[in-house]
């Protein structure tokens, strides 16, 4: 016999193999129970993580904008308004005020990692008879391919943007002809125009980006929409992407600007995720529920067929503590081995699903996130409700009268 | 002069205390067991044998009457003491061997020193083995309980009973469930570790030419004891 181990985990181990066809059973439970929660739990963090990644590679954390220009209302007297109806102005393209200032400040905040100004604004591209607005972004690559991983995207030529050059979505590259290494004539609002040479394809996995989408140099942008030294936007990512929001109130609240974070922005992604993981708690919960009265179920079945045995070891001068320990560390071993095995299960489903599950463009559906902290803390869940679940029978047991228990 | 272990005086036991169906099936008993004793206790079905035997092994407690270990009065102790009580003074040999299934021979033995002493070590598997060899099952001290004979587990019963050197054996019909040649063997080996000097022996029997062979006999009839 184990002489390490105290007599309650090896009366547990024993009774456990004893009657292992029960535990086996109870095993197969317990270990489907945590293969589920496991599975979705990795899938959606997995599938949150992907989300995550696109929008926070193809878009800045923290947008900063010259704030919307408001009518303010005439006062004719104290307290009354000449006018009836104020009508909302319309939005010009305008420069951020003192941007150079603005992106110092920011740049020197703690968690801010890239800072970049933009110039941005329509413009009509053409090539021969052909022509298509476009979404013109003025950039300086250096810092902008830090925010937007432009790249990541390039599916021909080079992430190239020299004051004469231009990438454009592959889309818009094939509706006007257009190739690497050709021209196109760009004709901002305000009628400047210049040429430019077409470096690079991008393709953004969406058609209309693809057909909208044109980067240009910062310079050429500026002197295209008429801003010369000035700039539309100011592009911001910061190190934890959770404290975006804190920052841009920061940002807004020091700088006469308007600033919007990704969390802002991306409100619904927030609710989809709250709703999600909404979802995912309640199954965990009712896992857990069934588990548990698995566990309970096995486990009064078992004091009542080893009562004897109970009475028994109380004949002999086992305490009721050590006897309720007996129940509990069955349940808790039970819990852990089960969560285990189901963990293991739950991984090895998630493997297999990821090498099934694509996406149209063959690309994973989600990345493979195999979180072992996932596993440490189903472990523990598990076997906490395993012990929680051997309570009542524990109890029953520690309670057993001898006598009774002996007569049978 | 003799040493004391067991003293009953007017011990009574009732059931179902304070309603109409209520039942007394001890009545008054007064019993003293001695060190080296070696009792019969007889008495027809229904008589209150197994009753008195429980009170005697601190299973049950007695409604009424007291009861005294060593002189010491059991009725105020409480349940952990009662336990404990009961793990180093009493032995216990039921009728049909009450083995644990899920252990071998050697680790029933065991068992009462472990749930005193939590954990297992090499002088309680000694000392387990030794008391196996004692009652001639060495052979099978690591066979589990369903595996042996019906003699064999009586046998390792009595082996348990004796582990932690107890001042009384309880034996509830220890030979009744065993042919006459193995119920004879039981019983010898009582009588042999009771002359050795060990534990002293309080035998519920039906058997007479077995009680006739036990240094005293004590008869219930009707909850009560006959003189």
């Amino acid at each position: 016999m184990n002489r390490i181990a105290p007599i309650a985990w090896i009366m547990a181990l024993r009774f456990l193999k004893d009657g292992r066809l029960q535990t086996l059973f109870i095993l197969g439970g317990i270990a489907i129970g945590v293969a589920v929660i496991v599975f979705m739990s990795a899938m959606l963090a997995g599938l949150e993580q992907n989300f995550l990644r696109r929008v926070l590679t193809s878009q800045a954390h923290i947008q900063i904008l010259p704030p919307d220009q408001v009518a303010r209302p005439l006062p004719s007297a104290a307290g009354v308004f000449a006018d009836q109806i104020i009508q909302r102005p319309s939005q010009r393209i305008r420069s951020v005020d003192q941007w150079q200032k603005v992106m110092d400040a920011a740049r020197s905040m703690e968690d801010v990692a890239v800072v970049s100004p933009n110039a941005s604004g329509s413009a009509l591209l053409t090539r021969g008879e052909a022509s298509r607005s476009v979404s013109m972004t003025g950039v300086v690559p250096e810092t902008y391919f830090l925010v937007v991983r432009l790249p990541d995207y390039l599916v021909e030529g080079q992430p190239r943007l020299s004051s004469e050059d231009i990438l454009i979505g592959t889309d818009l590259a094939r509706d006007i002809g257009a190739v690497v290494g050709g021209k196109v004539n760009v004709t901002a609002a305000s009628g400047a125009r210049r040429t430019l040479t077409i470096t690079g394809l991008l393709d953004f996995g969406n058609k209309g980006a693809n057909m909208r989408a044109a980067f240009v140099a910062l310079r050429t942008a500026q002197s295209l929409i008429g801003m010369v030294g000035g700039i539309t936007s100011i592009d911001v990512t910061v190190r934890d992407i959770y404290t975006a929001e804190t920052i841009a109130r920061r940002i807004a609240a020091e700088h006469p600007v308007q600033a919007d974070s990704w969390i802002k922005t991306n409100a619904q992604f927030f609710s989809a995720m709250r709703a999600q993981i909404a979802t995912n708690t309640l199954i965990r919960v009712f896992v857990g529920l069934s588990v548990a009265f698995g566990i309970a179920a096995v486990l009064i079945v078992s004091v009542i067929q080893r009562s004897k045995d109970i009475g028994i070891l109380r004949a002999m001068g086992a305490r009721r503590g050590q006897l309720m320990q007996v129940f509990l560390i069955q349940g808790g071993l039970l819990g852990f081995a089960g969560s285990l095995i189901g963990a293991a299960m739950g991984l090895g489903a998630l493997v297999y699903w990821h090498s099934l599950a694509r996406q149209a463009d063959g690309k994973e559906l989600f990345p493979l996130v195999l979180d072992p902290t996932l596993v440490a803390s189903a472990a523990v869940m598990a076997t906490i409700v395993g012990v929680l679940a051997a309570a009542m029978p524990a109890v029953r047991a520690a309670r057993l009268d001898p006598v009774v228990a002996i007569r049978g | 002069m003799t040493e004391e272990i067991i003293r009953l005086e007017a011990v009574t036991k009732s059931y179902n205390i304070g309603m109409t169906s209520e039942i007394e099936v001890l009545h008054g008993i007064d019993l003293t067991i001695n060190r080296g004793d070696f009792v019969a206790l007889m008495g027809p079905s229904g008589s209150g044998k197994s009753t008195l035997l429980n009170i005697i092994g601190l299973l049950d407690k007695p409604t009424s009457g007291r009861l005294a270990i060593h002189g010491q009065d059991t009725g105020t102790l409480d349940d952990a003491a009662v336990t404990r009580l009961r793990g180093h003074t009493i032995g216990f040999v039921f009728q049909y061997h009450m083995l644990i299934s899920a252990l071998t021979a050697a680790e029933n033995v065991m068992m009462p020193i472990l749930v005193d002493k939590g954990r297992s070590n090499a002088a309680i598997e000694a000392k387990a083995r030794s008391l196996l060899d004692q009652v001639g099952l060495s052979a099978v001290a690591d066979n589990l309980a369903p595996n042996m004979s019906g003699g064999q587990q009586q046998r390792v019963a009595i082996a348990r009973a004796l582990a932690m050197d107890p001042d009384l054996v309880l034996a509830d019909e220890p030979t009744g469930n065993l042919d006459s040649k193995s119920a004879d063997d039981v019983f010898e080996l009582m009588r042999r570790v009771n002359a050795r000097g060990g534990a002293s022996f309080l035998i519920v029997t039906h058997n007479l030419a077995l009680a006739q062979r036990c240094d005293r006999i004590v008869e219930v009839v009707d909850g009560r004891l006959k003189a």
